[in-house]
């Protein structure tokens, strides 16, 4: 007897019914019979979207094979996740939402075709997807073009903005310039070291970090070098680091080339806990490859890290965890991916309509307030408003929370003498 | 009848007939918009595979390096229509108006030097021919003069394509980087991006091609293309008997520079981007297996090869977009295996002696010139 309870805890079906039952004090939180009483569709989708009396269609346009696949199926795990919660606690406007899933295949034409293909053939309603700055530049274009809504959920260098996108991501200056001045007054540092990949949102990065090295925190920067995607090889320039010993090595160094660059570090000798590195491109993610002994003792600089403590975060991590494996890591990218179904639920009740244009116009000033980052805000220019975080790398390949900025930090894709 | 019976045997005539009816009728036909842009995309890989017949095909100079010349001629339109796009008053957010975005982003104040001539599209296209076609001819020239050849002259080529790739993705500034150059909107101030303008340069393009495919088989006829399979035959023979092989290999290395040029123009146009993803290795090596399963050796086979396998890539991705790639590699894995001479070969083996017996019934004799049989290629 006391076997087959055990069993029954076990069994998938006790998932499906938790998740059922989760929706039970959700369902009674709604307006009465929300289902029965949803608004008709000629007057919420004035457009010809995808909608119907009972379903909405959204589309997931991330890389599901390639290259970027290792970054960016955490993306879509995470907007799996937000779809299913949104489902069990009744849906949008009364509708459920059901989603097409295309790949991009880390191909940024690909890109394009399949975001043309979802907003042109399949009327979705909004698309969760993109990662890559290229993927969204490629993107860009066609949703503006068809009148589209795109909701990106990676941080990225700014100089954007658009009717058109919902940036749930941080740009360059909200990730960097809290990090940089916490660092500055902490290691009281006064010289940096730059590494970068070779495109355009670390050197944008990287351009509006020398400022502000420069010309606020009155430092130096000692060294900036770049190295193509996927370079192996980083001796030269850790002897460069021995040579010109700066106080603080700051890094955006993305994908693959992580893997080599810190163990090659270590392996000359670079001790992490006393020589201060700053990153703003490792996240929970590439340390799973990184390997957390290679770099422990680095900070990063993010908004969001798996081991925030807070109720939204504990019940986030405990869901994605339930839904996609004990195993599975959650990265600040994937936190702002999970972010996207629910701002877009949110923003369509706020406007009362699936209409692109409306959806544009209600955006700013709808928040979030069970985001597992902790409150978030649309912002007058589609960027959020939120909190940057630094935390230190500990062995087990999670962050521990070190500091943290008091107020939301304002999103500015266009700032003001760091171009 | 008597010009089309030299011009294309009557398999090449009903082959061409055939994709005259698809291109022209057929498709614009049933398909939507969204459908015949995917298609036109598929065919600017045609010009590519066309190229490839000529050189590798009947040459047998086997370049893994066409996504340059590809890259090069999309370039030439992309920049073209990128200077158009950029006009003072689009990029009036930018430190720096009436130049690209990228530009803007890399501190980069004024249009660079070798930018200024694509403001005009006479140059532009005259750029689209010329660039790709000297750049071979210097390849061709250096490689071919040396007698450099066979995998040597292929592993050579894979590394131009490397080092173009590299060159793009580190001079971001003038190149776009890894992001290409994206948001092309006009052409002469006429707005390529609605569908009216889609089906335009659909039509445009198919006629390009149609051309192309002339001047294609022209040289297949002509003493030239005789020469051509000649040398891929016996290559010392025909050094022995007088005739420059350098020379010859560098004429068809050149041409299908420039027709892979001209699809990559066209892609441009089509697509409304360009970027680094077409000009590095992986295109180039998957440009040679559309022409491998379409049939090296045949015109038709090699064009269908690129419209089928593209199409394939596309509908298998959207019904599988976690498994696709597998299968993919599965059909181009059977496809090689099973007919070495691709779907040409398939065809020329199984359904032509059908059709044959079917005129023969009628006929009691065929009108067969035996064309192919000196090609030593197999009937088309």
């Amino acid at each position: 007897m006391s076997d087959e309870a055990n069993k029954g805890l076990l069994s998938p079906l006790r998932r499906k019914l938790l998740m059922g039952m989760a929706a039970v004090p959700a369902i009674t939180m709604l307006p009465r019979g929300a289902f029965a009483q949803a608004p008709a569709t000629s007057a919420v989708n004035t457009t010809g979207l995808a909608v119907t009396d009972t379903e909405v269609t959204v589309g997931i346009l991330h890389s599901a094979t390639g290259t970027m696949a290792i970054s960016e199926t955490g993306s879509i795990q995470a907007e799996k996740l937000a779809i299913e919660q949104i489902n069990a606690a009744g849906g949008v406007l009364g509708r459920k939402i059901k989603f097409i899933q295309e790949d991009g295949a880390s191909d940024w034409p690909t890109f394009a075709e399949k975001a043309k293909k979802l907003l042109v053939n399949d009327k979705v309603a909004a698309i969760m997807g993109c990662w890559t700055s290229a993927s969204r530049k490629a993107v860009l274009p066609v949703v503006e073009q068809y009148n589209g809504m795109l909701y990106y959920p990676t941080f990225y260098e700014g100089l954007e903005q658009s009717k058109n996108v919902i940036y749930t991501g941080q740009e360059a200056t909200q990730q960097i310039l809290a990090g940089l001045n916490w660092i500055a007054k902490e290691k009281s540092a006064k010289s940096f070291f730059f590494i970068g990949s070779d495109y355009i949102w670390p050197r944008t990065s990287n351009k509006i970090a020398r400022k502000h090295v420069e010309n606020v925190l009155k430092g130096k920067v000692v060294g900036e070098e770049y190295y193509p995607l996927g370079n192996t090889q980083f001796n030269s320039v850790i002897n460069k680091i021995k040579l010109t010993k700066p106080d603080v090595i700051f890094t955006d160094v993305v994908g693959g080339s992580n893997v080599a660059f810190y163990k090659q570090l270590k392996a000359a000798g670079i001790d992490l806990s006393k020589q201060a590195l700053l990153t703003i491109s490792v996240t929970e993610d590439e340390i799973d490859g990184i390997g957390g002994e290679n770099i422990a003792g680095a900070y990063a600089c993010m908004k969001y890290f798996q081991s925030l403590d807070n109720a939204n975060n504990k019940a986030f991590v405990s869901a994605f965890k339930k839904m996609w494996g004990e195993k599975t890591v959650i990265g600040d990218v994937t936190q702002a991916a999970y972010l996207g179904p629910w701002l877009w639920k949110l923003t369509v009740e706020k406007a009362g309509s699936f209409d692109v244009d409306k959806i544009a116009a209600a955006s700013p000033g709808v928040e979030f307030k069970g985001a597992p980052e902790g409150y978030v805000r649309i912002h007058e220019n589609h960027h959020l408003w939120s909190k940057t975080r630094v935390g230190r790398a500990k062995l087990d390949g999670q962050f521990e929370l070190i500091y943290e900025t008091a107020d939301l930090v304002e999103p500015d894709p266009f700032p003001k003498g760091y171009q | 009848m008597i010009i089309n019976s030299r011009f294309f045997n009557r398999s090449e005539l009903m082959g061409f007939i055939a994709l005259a009816a698809v291109l022209f009728v057929i498709l614009p036909l049933t398909l939507d918009v969204f459908r015949l842009n995917l298609v036109a995309k598929y065919l600017t890989y045609a010009f590519v595979a066309l190229g490839l017949v000529l050189c590798w095909g009947y040459g047998g100079i086997l370049s893994l390096g066409q996504g340059v010349f590809f890259g090069l001629g999309g370039y030439c339109m992309a920049m073209f229509l990128k200077l158009e796009a950029s006009s003072v008053e689009n990029t009036k957010i930018q430190s720096t108006p009436g130049i690209p975005d990228f530009m803007d982003w890399n501190q980069i104040t004024a249009l660079p030097l070798f930018w200024q001539p694509f403001h005009s599209l006479t140059f532009t296209i005259l750029a689209i021919i010329l660039v790709p076609g000297l750049f071979a001819l210097i390849i061709g020239t250096a490689m071919f003069k040396r007698r450099v050849g066979g995998t040597y002259f292929a592993i050579i080529t894979q590394a131009v394509a490397a080092i173009l790739t590299i060159l793009i993705v580190g001079q971001q500034g003038y190149t776009g980087g890894i992001n290409g150059m994206t948001d092309l909107r006009t052409l002469k101030g006429w707005d390529i991006r609605p569908d009216h303008a889609k089906i335009i340069l659909y039509f445009v393009e198919v006629v390009l091609l149609f051309a192309c495919i002339g001047i294609a088989q022209f040289i297949r006829l002509t003493k030239l293309g005789r020469i051509l399979v000649a040398m891929r035959e016996q290559e010392d023979r025909v050094r022995f008997s007088g005739y420059s092989v350098a020379n010859f290999k560098i004429f068809a290395f050149c041409m299908a520079a420039v027709f892979a040029a001209i699809g990559g123009a066209m892609f441009a146009l089509n697509v409304g981007f360009m970027s680094p993803s077409f000009v590095g290795i992986v295109p180039s090596i998957e440009m040679v297996i559309y022409t491998a399963v379409g049939g090296r050796m045949s015109i038709f086979g090699a064009i269908w090869g690129a419209i089928l396998v593209n199409f394939a890539k596309t509908s298998l991705s959207e019904s599988f977009p976690q498994l696709w790639l597998f299968g993919l590699g599965a059909l181009f894995i059977a496809v090689v295996l099973a007919f070495p001479n691709g779907l040409s070969g398939l065809w020329a083996d199984y359904v032509q002696p059908r059709i044959d017996r079917l005129f023969a019934s009628r006929k009691s004799k065929s009108d067969w010139n035996g064309n192919s049989v000196a090609d030593g290629a197999p009937a088309e």
